[in-house]
């Protein structure tokens, strides 16, 4: 136990080590490339943890996470469309502005998805098992199909943002600036994740993936529980979206596709379900597999699925199960 | 009114279309606990070898009855290859797989067919149209795509509850331990499940052929349809599906084709065609979440 958990920390560490000297190295080496290239893996990096939170610990599994990641997205550029046309988003019952600043704009994606999550998790809890995937696959197509026919905002064309959105003391347009931003947020909630699994509602979202019966004859409202892990996914994956359209300044239906839901799925399965970090691994090598791949054909996908049929079969716990050890099984 | 028995029609005939999908998917889903996503890669498959072949011979009944074979064929090999290893499985290893079987037969019809679109003629003798009412033209090659399906509606209903094979489908749904010691070969009657399953996807995918384009990645729009059919109907259940499919077939275009009518009475025209294409969009999504409140199991559960 003991050189197993040595050898999880000594690669957690090498890990952060890693990206934290990332930005430096790339312009030494001249491929600042690499800089932009990891913003998106950390982006998606923090949408997979935070499907990993409901999937991996609470056992529930969400073929629509990428609903709220996209509508993040549009949140923010919704926001920073009327912010520089001048125009109110809504003009009753009250008066609501557009703005450019990160501030409110970002607060205000993690509270509409943290809203959506609240009534697509209301509805789609009820049920669980196969219902609850094609539950969540249906919403999210509804809003897909919702942004595609609403023309004020680009429909299927999308919305380009005229520049990224303001922080104080940050220059978001700068690259190396937005990546140690999105590393910190990222940071950020792996720490406030990982905090939650051990904690008393961790414990109540693992248990009743295991046997939700005897946690309600426990006298836990499990419903209750789960919902709000759902929430905090939601708006999680919320701001993931919001970063991703600052990083590359358009948004379009295209990010809540069922397709991209699927690709977070196949994250946090490739770096193993349940562990936290495990997501993030599986979203680089997810990304960086595709990067490599487009090199050498635009047939990827035709290596790719078979590949991942292969993972299911044959490596049931993912990168981050093979290089920690297997003790992280169950959270 | 002449409109409405029109629009009727084609919710009918986008209703048998997901029926077909829905009926082989729910059985999967039902029978042996598996979530597959790649049904519709069978409707693609139907379609591409559907509309190659027709070009080739100019014959679209020869098109067909090489597709459904090939349909019906490549769903055999898909279970014996990759289902059967994931029937005891998590769902969510399941979902991981078919996606990644979605992934390699898009990316080989890519390989194969080219990315540009094909398109498929109406065959000669479905092209012209029949007055069912009089005064109300219908194109007769819809009229036989709704035949084929009440056909295929019949034979399944006559297929479970008249035929030993039927039988021995919902034997093994109930209690697949008990149907196996009492002599029926389990795993083949699954892959022959599957089979008559992707054939359905298949036949729905040629019929499609010449109403749409058959292009890479067709199947996953009506996937996502055919899913909605299936959580309204009830997982497993071969008349939830019929129900399910026909209800959605009609909300879906009478929604297209009225809500916009129905919006200009009460907003201005510019903003009420925004309003009800999006509401359009939305409303089949609308209907299955009030009717997961009303009965989460769905409309017909297969065990109730």
């Amino acid at each position: 136990m003991f050189r197993q958990s040595t050898r999880k920390i000594l690669f957690l560490a090498a890990g952060a080590l890693f990206l934290l000297l990332l930005p430096p190295v790339a312009k030494l080496v001249g491929e600042p490339y690499f800089i932009s290239l990891f913003s998106r893996i950390l982006i998606y990096a923090l949408a997979a943890v935070s499907l990993d939170l409901i999937l991996g610990y609470g056992g529930m599994v969400s073929l629509g996470h990428a609903a709220f990641f996209g509508i993040g997205a549009y949140v923010v550029s919704i926001f920073a469309f009327h912010g520089f046309e001048g125009s109110p988003i809504i003009s009753w019952p009250f008066t609501l502005h557009g703005q450019t600043s990160g501030l409110v704009a970002w607060p205000a994606a993690i509270l509409a998805c943290a809203l959506l999550a609240a009534i697509i998790g209301a509805l789609s809890l009820r049920t669980s098992g196969m219902h609850f995937i094609m539950i969540t696959l249906a919403f999210a197509q509804m809003l897909y199909y919702f942004f595609v026919s609403l023309e004020a905002y680009g429909g299927d064309d999308g919305l380009s943002l005229f520049s990224r959105n303001t922080l104080p003391g940050l220059d978001l347009g700068d690259d190396t600036h937005f990546y140690y931003l999105c590393l910190a947020l990222l940071f950020t909630f792996l720490f406030i994740a990982w905090r939650l699994v051990h904690s008393r509602f961790g414990m109540v979202i693992r248990g009743s993936r295991e046997n939700e019966k005897r946690m309600q004859a426990l006298g836990f409202p499990t419903f209750r529980y789960k919902l709000v892990c759902f929430i905090i996914a939601g708006a999680a994956a919320g701001l993931a979206g919001a970063l991703i359209a600052n990083q590359t300044e358009y948004v379009s239906p295209g990010l809540m596709h069922w397709t991209r839901s699927g690709e977070i799925l196949i994250m946090v399965l490739l770096g193993g379900m349940g562990t936290l970090f495990g997501p993030v691994l599986g979203a680089a090598t997810f990304l960086l597999l595709e990067e490599v791949l487009a090199i050498y054909t635009e047939h990827w996908m035709f290596y790719l699925g078979p590949f991942l049929i292969v993972v299911v079969l044959f490596a049931k716990h993912g990168i981050y199960g093979i290089i920690a050890g297997r003790e992280e099984k169950h959270g | 009114m002449l409109l409405i028995i029109e629009q009727v029609l084609n919710g009918l005939q986008l209703g048998i279309m997901l029926f077909l999908m829905s009926a082989g998917l729910t059985l999967v889903f039902g029978i042996m606990q598996v979530i597959n996503l790649a049904h519709g890669s069978f409707y693609m498959l139907g379609a591409f070898v559907g509309a190659t072949v027709t070009a080739c011979t100019g014959s679209f009944l020869a098109g067909i009855a090489v597709a459904l074979p090939a349909a019906a064929l490549a769903g055999m090999l898909v279970e014996a290859l990759v289902l059967r290893r994931l029937y005891k499985k998590d769902h969510v290893d399941q979902v991981l797989a078919t996606f990644g079987l979605i992934m390699f037969f898009n990316e080989a019809t890519r390989m194969i067919w080219g990315r540009q679109p094909l398109f498929m003629d109406v065959p000669p003798w479905l092209s012209g149209s029949i007055e069912i009412i009089p005064g109300v033209p219908y194109p007769s090659y819809r009229v036989a795509v709704i035949g084929v399906g009440a056909l295929v509606a019949l034979f399944l209903y006559i297929l479970f509850t008249h035929t030993r094979i039927g039988m021995q489908i919902r034997a093994g749904a109930s209690n697949r331990e008990m149907a196996g010691a009492l002599g029926i070969n389990i795993k083949m009657l699954y892959t022959l499940v599957f089979g008559l399953g992707t054939l359905l996807a298949g036949l729905a995918g040629v019929m499609a052929g010449p109403i749409l384009a058959v292009e890479a990645g067709m199947g996953e729009s009506i996937l996502i349809l055919t899913f909605v059919v299936i959580v309204i109907g009830g997982i497993g259940s071969v008349r939830g599906a019929l129900v399910g499919a026909l209800l959605v077939g009609m909300v879906d275009t009478l929604g297209r084709a009225f809500l916009p009518a129905l919006f200009r009475l009460f907003l201005s025209p510019a903003y009420a065609d925004g309003v009800a294409a999006s509401m359009a969009s939305m409303s089949i999504y609308i209907l299955m979440a009030a009717i997961l409140v009303w009965r989460p199991r769905g409309l017909l559960p297969a065990h109730a």
